[in-house]
Formats: structure tokens, C-alpha cells, sequence
């Protein structure tokens, strides 16, 4: 395999560095297998069939360190403001308690920053294989753990509010989310990552996410870093016995964004949506990559995302529904649509099935285009000037995908969003 | 108000249109029937501004303005309206919504507030009712999944929401049963005006029997080569089109 050109090396002093400020914990031997294994992997190149389209060279000159002193900042930009909820706020990594506000968990609820379960070993799993997880595996430092025990219903939504501030070049953050819903329990998590600054960082979460049987999980992802920031996310979720995990994606900035997501529905009646929407410009890239396995009897997959790109942004869709020997009575059904507002703009979209089973239903396919010319006209012959008319037809274009994000309330910020995003989009598309 | 002067125009470098004058003064209802491919869509998309359409001599006024420098949306905003031939369905598009950027857009183009949104949906609902239009008409996404005779009552709705000076009907009754055919005359017999010009592109001369015009015209091979009252359509339904495609090719 062909050498990646972005070096291991600088991480493995990144390492050094950060071992000695760690607490003597039982994961320090195995962050050292997960070094190793990273080291001999190297990071991935486009020779590798799920980063064909994704290539890594920004990273290559970013020279990563650990901060240990975080950057000062009085207040986090907070979503869903007027709403009660369990706020945790980290900034470059680090949980920041003085800005979060967790709020009175019910019984049954645990919510915590995970410096404070740094010797858990179950944080961290033995089968990960990724470079980007392994890297993580290494170097995390702290992250968020969200554990509801059977029957537990969290009423209010965990926000999660993760800051980078890049003032400087170097920043090499590697946040961990687990979450563990038991039996029967319901939980909403909403992730924010957004940040500051100009220079290049790397943000590299990794989640898991396990639901027991009957659980419900509504997941939010916004992600709004700066320009310089190379974004990675790779979430691994086991969906239980007729567990529900109901996911909404969405890509508005970093420079570089993939977010790489596998999901396993392993009982009876388990059911995932991997739905979402990226909104990119200028020469942003965003990855999204998902498997969904099915590896159960009446199993329920969806995955509608649908997307608009700007200048000489590029995008990356690669979905894999895999229906495994034996899961009878699947149903998965996978949509990419791409609007292409520039004649510089690229979308590769490859969704794919592989299916083991003789009675299932799947259903996938990709669509790319331009506005429609037809409808533009339309509008303007109404009166209805040209960058409005094509507001009018990207809103409606994103309307529907934005009604399957599970977490209502956060709908009119996404459309606001959207809104935002098209007016800035036309105005760079104006200026070159 | 608008006067055609010579007008010559090519689509994808032939010529179409070759030499058009045609003039029209607010009050009046002018038809212009010819037999297909003698440039009628062509005319109507030339005036309201569409991509594609070069005009190369000529010059077309309106109330006395160069027409063909305006984009669509100030000839909108100028009060021109295409009733288009075939309505474009958008997805996601609220009808209501549409309607209201419509008429804010013209009037903001025109210099006057933003119209008062509770005000504009009683209106609305009014014009529905006049035209017998379903008030449901307004929430579905604009023209999607609407029925031939649907969309082109949608055209008419947005005809008197928008009230122009100046209304181009491209073909209104293609696709229209007789019921439709009536509702759709209807809506236009009601926007009749002495302050407003009317143009009605037609191959038929059924829908002059319900929209009765001042003045009928035969375009053939891109040139008015014909022109009188309303007893020249009778003649074109009783003879057809051919002694002018005949002259044309003369």
C-alpha cells in the first residue's frame, strides 16, 4: 500500500507529550497498542476504496500539539438558547465547566464529562480499525458520556456544544462521545461543533453509540468549524431489539469535513434514519460515509440526504446498506440528491447494496442537477428578482430533507441557516 | 402601450421572427392566431424576457420604455404578465408563498411597502372564491401535481393577484376541457379594463368564442400577415391557416 503523505510521526510526539500529563490509568497500555496499530496504518490515501474521493493533503501541514492551556472564552453561541437542557461546553477538547450547565438529570440518568471516567475501560473498544479512530484511541483526552439506565426517559435534550479555537496552527483535538441508552430508555442528543479563528486544527471525534432493546435516540449533528478546520467524525451505533436511532446530519463548514458512519441493526425490529444536509461553498470538501448493517429479521433502514454546493466545493456521498445472511423482511432504502449551484461544483455520490438475504426490500439512488432554468424563469417573469427566485428554489429544493430532522425545534435554525448560507454563497459566486 | 417595431429574432441563429409590428393601446384585446411554428411562443417569450431568444433589429416599447433592456422581473415589476403556455411546476414552493414574493417583488420594483401578509391572505382567499378556485389551491406546492385545467387556473389567479397592465396569454387554452376553457375565460373577461392591454396567442379560435377581441391577427412565417376585427378568426376556423402559409411562402 501506497505511503500516505501526510506523516505519523508528529502525532506519535503528540503522544509523548500528552502521556506525561495523563493519570495512571488501565487504558494507558492499550492507548499504546492503538498508537502502534495507527503508526503502522498511516493515515488513509485515496488508494483506499472508501477514500477514493477524500484526499488528506491539507492535513500534511498541520504540525499537531496538545493545548494545555485553553483559550479563554466567556460564553459558547448556544443552540436552541430558550430551551431547558443538559449543556455541556467543550472548548478545543476540553470540557469547560464554568460554560456548561448540566442541569438536574432525572434518576437513572448519568451525564458527565469523560475526564471524569478516564479509567473506564469500556470507553474504548479493541476491534476499531480506522486510522482516524485508532488516532483518537491514543490521544483523547476527554469527551462526553451519556448513560440512561433501563425505563429512563431524558425529557430534555443533551446539548453538546464542542468549541475550536484556532488562533494558532497546531490544534490536534480528539473528543469521544459514548453513548449507552439502556432497555426501554429515550434520549435527544444534539451535537454543535463551531469554532474560531484561521488556522489550520484538526478536529477528530470518534462516538459510539449503543441502544438496548425498545431504546430511542434522536441524534443532531451541526457542524459549523471555520475554513481551516479538517473535521473527521467516525461513530460506530448497535441498534438493539426494535430499538430506534433517528440521526440528522448537517455539513455547513471546515474546510474539510468526513464524517464516516456505521451502523449496525442487530435485533428484531431495529430501525435507523442516517437522513441530513450539506451546504458547501468555495472550496470546502465534505465526505459523508455510512454502512448500515442489517443483520436482523424486520430490520428498517432510511437515509435521505440531500445537498447544495457552491463554487468549487466538492462532495462525497458513499452509502452502503449491507443486508446480512438470514436478515429476512429488510427494508433499506437510501437517497443522495445534489444540487449544483455552480458549473465548478462536484458532487461524486455512490450509494451501493449488497444484500445475503432472498426477502428484502431495498431501494437506493443519487441524483444531481443544476435549478431547474424552467422554474427560474418562472419566478422572475413574476416579478421575483434572480437571487431570490434562487433562494426560493434551494429552500424548497431542502425543504423536505430538513422536515426529517427529529428534533423539531431546531428546524427553523436549519432553514435560517440554509438561508444565510445561499445569500453568502451567491454573494462570493457574485464577487468571482 | 406597446409597440412592436420591425421585429426581427433568431432562436439558436434561424430567424423566426421577421419583421413583426404590432401595436397595442391600454383598453384593448388583440389575438394573434397562426398556425403552428409561425413564432407565437416565440413572440410571447420575447416580451416577457426569457434566455435564448435573440432579437437582432427591432425595437419593442413599452409605455414608451425600451422593453428588451429589462430583465424578466422589471418587466414584471413594469407590469407585464405571461400566462405561460405550459405552467412550471416547483416543488416545495407554497402557492401562497409564491404569491406573496409576486406581488411584494412588484411592488417593491414599483417603490411601494411591502403588503400587510394577513391583508394579502384575505384577499387571496376573496380571488379564490371568485374564481372558483379550491382555498386548499394554496397551500399545495405551486402548479405541482395540478391537472392541465388547474394550472392554468393558477395562471389566472396569479393574473388578478398580480393585475398588470399588460397580460400575454400564451396558448391559455391548450390542454382545457370546455368547463375549464369557461372558468379560465371567466377570470380574463373579469380583468378587462380600460386601463389594461390584453394579448391572446392562439392556434384556436375556440377560446375567442368566450374571449372576444378587438383585434385579430394571423402570424405566419414570423410577419403579422393579417389583420381585422373578430370575424377574421371565423375565417381562419372555417378556411384554416393555409392561403397565409401559402403567402408566406410567396
Amino acid at each position: 500500500m501506497a505511503k500516505s503523505l501526510v506523516s505519523t510521526e508528529p502525532y506519535a510526539a503528540q503522544f509523548e507529550a500528552l502521556q506525561a500529563t495523563l493519570p495512571d490509568s488501565p487504558l494507558a497500555e492499550r492507548r499504546l497498542q492503538a498508537l502502534a496499530r495507527f503508526r503502522e496504518l498511516g493515515f488513509p490515501t485515496t488508494r483506499q476504496e472508501s477514500w477514493k474521493y477524500t484526499a488528506l493533503r491539507s492535513l500534511a501541514g498541520l504540525t499537531p500539539a496538545t493545548t494545555t492551556e485553553a483559550p479563554s472564552l466567556d460564553r459558547a453561541p448556544a443552540l436552541l438558547a430558550d430551551t431547558a437542557a443538559h449543556r455541556l461546553v467543550f472548548v478545543n477538547g476540553l470540557f469547560r465547566a464554568e460554560l456548561s450547565d448540566l442541569g438536574e438529570l432525572p434518576q437513572g440518568a448519568f451525564i458527565a464529562p469523560l475526564t471524569e471516567a478516564l479509567d473506564d475501560e469500556t470507553l474504548i473498544s479493541d476491534d476499531e480499525s480506522g486510522a482516524f479512530a485508532l488516532l483518537n484511541q491514543a490521544l483523547f483526552q476527554d469527551g462526553a458520556l451519556i448513560a440512561l439506565e433501563r425505563g429512563t426517559l431524558l425529557d430534555q435534550p443533551v446539548i453538546l456544544t464542542f468549541v475550536s479555537i484556532d488562533e494558532a496552527e497546531g490544534r490536534s483535538t480528539h473528543p469521544r462521545l459514548v453513548i449507552r441508552l439502556g432497555e426501554n430508555s429515550q434520549a435527544t442528543v444534539i451535537e454543535h461543533h463551531l469554532g474560531y479563528g484561521e488556522a489550520l486544527g484538526l478536529s477528530n471525534l470518534v462516538s459510539s453509540v449503543h441502544l438496548a432493546t425498545g431504546a430511542k435516540l434522536d441524534h443532531v449533528v451541526l457542524q459549523t468549524e471555520e475554513a481551516q478546520v479538517q473535521h473527521i467524525a467516525t461513530r460506530r451505533v448497535t441498534v438493539g431489539r426494535d430499538a430506534t436511532y433517528d440521526s440528522f446530519g448537517v455539513t455547513l463548514g471546515a474546510g474539510m469535513s468526513r464524517n464516516e458512519i456505521e451502523v449496525s441493526l442487530e435485533g428484531t425490529g431495529a430501525s435507523c434514519a442516517l437522513d441530513g444536509t450539506y451546504l458547501l461553498a468555495g472550496t470546502q470538501h465534505g465526505d459523508l460515509t455510512s454502512t448500515i448493517h442489517h443483520r436482523a429479521e424486520h430490520t428498517t433502514s432510511r437515509e435521505t440526504v440531500k445537498g447544495a454546493l457552491a463554487g468549487k466545493a466538492r462532495g462525497v456521498f458513499q452509502g452502503k446498506i449491507v443486508v446480512e445472511p438470514g436478515a429476512q423482511k429488510t427494508d433499506g432504502r437510501m437517497m443522495n440528491k445534489t444540487l449544483l449551484l455552480s458549473d465548478k461544483a462536484e458532487i461524486d455520490s455512490k450509494p451501493e447494496l449488497e444484500i445475503f438475504a432472498d426477502d428484502v426490500q431495498c431501494a437506493h439512488g443519487a441524483t444531481a442537477g443544476e435549478l431547474d432554468a424552467n422554474a427560474l424563469f418562472y419566478l422572475r417573469a413574476r416579478g421575483i428578482p434572480e437571487g431570490r427566485a434562487r433562494a426560493l428554489l434551494v429552500e424548497a429544493f431542502l425543504a423536505d430533507v430538513i422536515e426529517l430532522c427529529p428534533v423539531e425545534a431546531l428546524r427553523e435554525e436549519l432553514r435560517d441557516r440554509a438561508g444565510r448560507w445561499l445569500a453568502e454563497a451567491s454573494h462570493e459566486e457574485a464577487a468571482a | 402601450m406597446l409597440e412592436i417595431k420591425n421585429l426581427h429574432a433568431t432562436v439558436d441563429d434561424k430567424p423566426i421572427i421577421k419583421g413583426l409590428d404590432l401595436t397595442l393601446k391600454p383598453g384593448e384585446v388583440h389575438a394573434i392566431m397562426g398556425p403552428n411554428g409561425a413564432g407565437k411562443s416565440t413572440l410571447s417569450y420575447i416580451l416577457s424576457g426569457r434566455d435564448g431568444y435573440e432579437v437582432t433589429e427591432g425595437e419593442v416599447l413599452f409605455e414608451g420604455k425600451d422593453l428588451l433592456e429589462l430583465e424578466p422581473e422589471e418587466r414584471a415589476g413594469e407590469g407585464i404578465f405571461l400566462a405561460f403556455q405550459y405552467p412550471v411546476e416547483i416543488p416545495g414552493v407554497p402557492n401562497s408563498t409564491f404569491l406573496k414574493e409576486a406581488v411584494n417583488a412588484v411592488r417593491k420594483y414599483k417603490g411601494e411597502p411591502e403588503i400587510d401578509a394577513l391583508a394579502f391572505m384575505k384577499g387571496l382567499r376573496e380571488t379564490c372564491a371568485k374564481l372558483g378556485i379550491d382555498k386548499e389551491f394554496l397551500k399545495r406546492s405551486v402548479n405541482t401535481g395540478f391537472s392541465g385545467g388547474e394550472k392554468k387556473r393558477n395562471e389566472m389567479l396569479q393574473l388578478s393577484v398580480l393585475a398588470p397592465k399588460l397580460a400575454i396569454l400564451d396558448e391559455t387554452d391548450s390542454g382545457l376541457d370546455i368547463d375549464a376553457l369557461r372558468t379560465v375565460a371567466d377570470g380574463v373577461n373579469a380583468m378587462r379594463s380600460p386601463d389594461r392591454a390584453m394579448l391572446i396567442i392562439t392556434h384556436y379560435q375556440r377560446l375567442l368564442d368566450y374571449i372576444v377581441p378587438d383585434h385579430v391577427h394571423v402570424l405566419a412565417g414570423g410577419r403579422i400577415v393579417a389583420s381585422g376585427g373578430p370575424e377574421l378568426a371565423h375565417k381562419l376556423e372555417a378556411e384554416g391557416y393555409g392561403e397565409f402559409a401559402a403567402k408566406d411562402a410567396a
